[in-house]
């Protein structure tokens, strides 16, 4: 099951769509994991569009890897990626020589999502106008509020910071600048006194 | 108490002929303190006291926002309107004393741009002087693509020109040149903002193109006031009092309310801002919306008018008031 109905939550908490063909005079599209079926779809809805789109794909680490089916909608530039690390300076490169015109199209995880909109924000493209579909992996990339260090790819909570060590509570709370939602210390007052483990939405 | 309405007690300072059709009006704080700070794309309401009626007209300020000693604003003389800026041309000289709103900003910069890309269509120039001059303080990129009618209509061009030879591009209509539109907008790198001013039918072309070719409506800004257009009397009855208000033929609605003495909000008196919406109880007849605030569904609905550039053709208006 790739998609997954997020519960209402507070106003910070990023929410997503379903991406749609928008005119434009060219298209950049990025996808980790099975977000690429988001991207199928939106081909399937508008051939033509792939003639004048940029797709940055970054399968997952294990799993479907969906870059051949990708390939075969004809994109004018294709590119897969390792990681969204080693994928950023491309993204960066293609965002600085784009016009105005461009539509951006992000679907897979919250995270890979969250980064790429942050790239493109500070392209000066405005945050509201960047499409977005979230599936796959519910799995968050969150800041601890104490040492600010990032751990991608949490999804459980309370979870031990990969930095400072500290037990963290994964809270709603997302900060669009660092593209990241916030862990604070669940057991501040009662050092020790950590509340069973679960997963995010479970 | 009408939002945005404080007033200031101005004298003014300089009346300039720009050229035939446009005069520039200097205004002081007649106490000598400073003026109120503002932003680019800001507007002042002037009244006017034209006989026994006072009339309220929005003018985009011109000067830079970081000069604090006046407003400066420039008239383009309308021979057709109802009046309010052949009042300015003809009556109003140096040393008179008037009374200008606080500014209120409805088409400002959005300092998040890389680029700010500017089209202005004759008198629509004014707000952009004073981004200019603001950007300017701040090291802001910007271009801007000026139409003019003739050489000798065409306000500020040679300012402008003089000094910015590289960013600034003039258009004369009577040449036929043209803003090659769609290459502009195509050319321009991510991030741009898009800020268009001037005739209705250029702003309209101005938002099309830019919708075909692709820019978010969060990256396009215009700023068009209406003038409140002349239209059939008619008259308004307050749920509140049961007042009934005449509403004269070269008024608007909204000035009736004034000069019955209904403190109503505004800010743009122009259709543009939201502020004068007012909820109707009841009517028989059919409203003229002439603004660019309610939806269509909104105007359909027949259960809110605009007062600053609406009206009412019927038997009965209600409005809640
Ligand atoms: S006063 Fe601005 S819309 Fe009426």
């Amino acid at each position: 099951m790739s998609r997954f109905q997020f519960p209402p939550s507070i106003r910070s908490r990023p929410v997503y769509g379903t991406l749609e063909p928008r005119r434009g005079t060219a298209h950049l599209m990025v996808a980790d994991a099975e977000g690429a079926e988001a991207l199928l779809d939106l081909a399937r809805a508008a051939p033509e569009m792939m003639a004048k789109a940029h797709v940055l794909y970054i399968p997952a680490a294990e799993g479907n890897d969906l870059a051949d089916r990708l390939r075969a909608t004809g994109p004018a530039q294709f590119y897969v990626g390792p990681s969204y690390a080693a994928s950023v300076s491309r993204l960066r490169k293609a965002l600085a020589d784009a016009h105005m015109g461009l539509q951006i199209y992000l679907a897979g995880t919250e995270g890979l999502i969250g980064q790429a909109m942050q790239e493109a924000m500070s392209a000066g493209y405005p945050a509201s106008a960047i499409q977005t579909e979230h599936r796959g992996s519910v799995a968050r990339r969150v800041q601890c509020v104490h040492c600010k260090g990032v751990t991608e790819n949490v999804s459980v909570t309370p979870f031990v910071c990969s930095h400072c060590g500290l037990n963290l509570f994964v809270r709603d709370h997302y900060s669009r600048r660092i593209a990241a939602f916030q862990g604070v210390c669940v057991d501040a007052e009662d050092p020790g006194d950590v509340p069973a483990q679960e997963g995010l939405y479970q | 108490m009408s939002a945005g309405t404080k007033k200031i007690d101005v004298t003014v300072t300089e009346v300039v002929e720009v050229n035939d059709l446009v005069k520039r009006f200097r205004f002081e704080r007649s106490d000598g303190a400073e003026m109120p700070t503002f932003s680019g794309g800001a507007h002042t309401v002037v009244e006017m006291k034209d006989g026994g009626i006072t009339r309220l007209n929005p003018y985009s300020l011109m000067s830079d926002p970081r000069d604090r000693s006046a407003f400066m604003i420039s008239v383009r003389r309308d021979e057709q309107g109802r009046g309010g800026s052949l009042f300015m041309h003809r009556e109003v000289k140096v040393g008179d004393r008037m009374v200008l709103s606080y500014p209120v900003n409805l088409f400002s910069l959005d300092l998040r741009a890389k680029k700010h890309l500017m089209i202005a269509g004759g008198i629509g120039i004014t707000p952009f002087l004073a981004q200019i001059k603001q950007l300017e303080g701040m090291n802001g990129h910007f271009e801007l693509h000026y139409s003019v009618r003739t050489a000798a209509l065409g306000s500020y061009t040679e300012e402008l020109k003089a000094h910015y030879p590289d960013r600034v591009h003039v258009y004369h209509d009577d040449q036929g040149e043209a803003i090659a539109l769609g290459d502009l907008l195509d050319g321009q790198p991510l991030g741009t903002h898009l800020y268009v001013c001037g005739p209705k039918g250029m702003i309209e072309w101005v938002c099309r193109t830019a919708e075909e070719r692709g820019w978010p409506a969060e990256a396009v800004h215009y700023e068009e006031f209406l003038a409140p257009q002349s239209g059939k009397p008619f008259s308004v009855t307050l749920a509140k009092t049961g007042k009934v208000i005449p509403v004269g033929e070269h008024q608007s609605m909204l000035e009736a309310l004034e000069a019955a003495g209904v403190d109503a909000p505004y800010l743009c008196r122009g259709g543009a801002c939201g502020q004068c919406e007012t909820d109707v109880v009841s009517h028989d007849g059919a409203f003229v919306h002439r603004d660019h605030w309610l939806t269509d569904d909104q105007k359909a609905c027949g259960n809110k008018i605009m007062p600053c550039v609406s009206r009412f053709e019927g038997r009965s208006l209600v409005i809640d008031r």
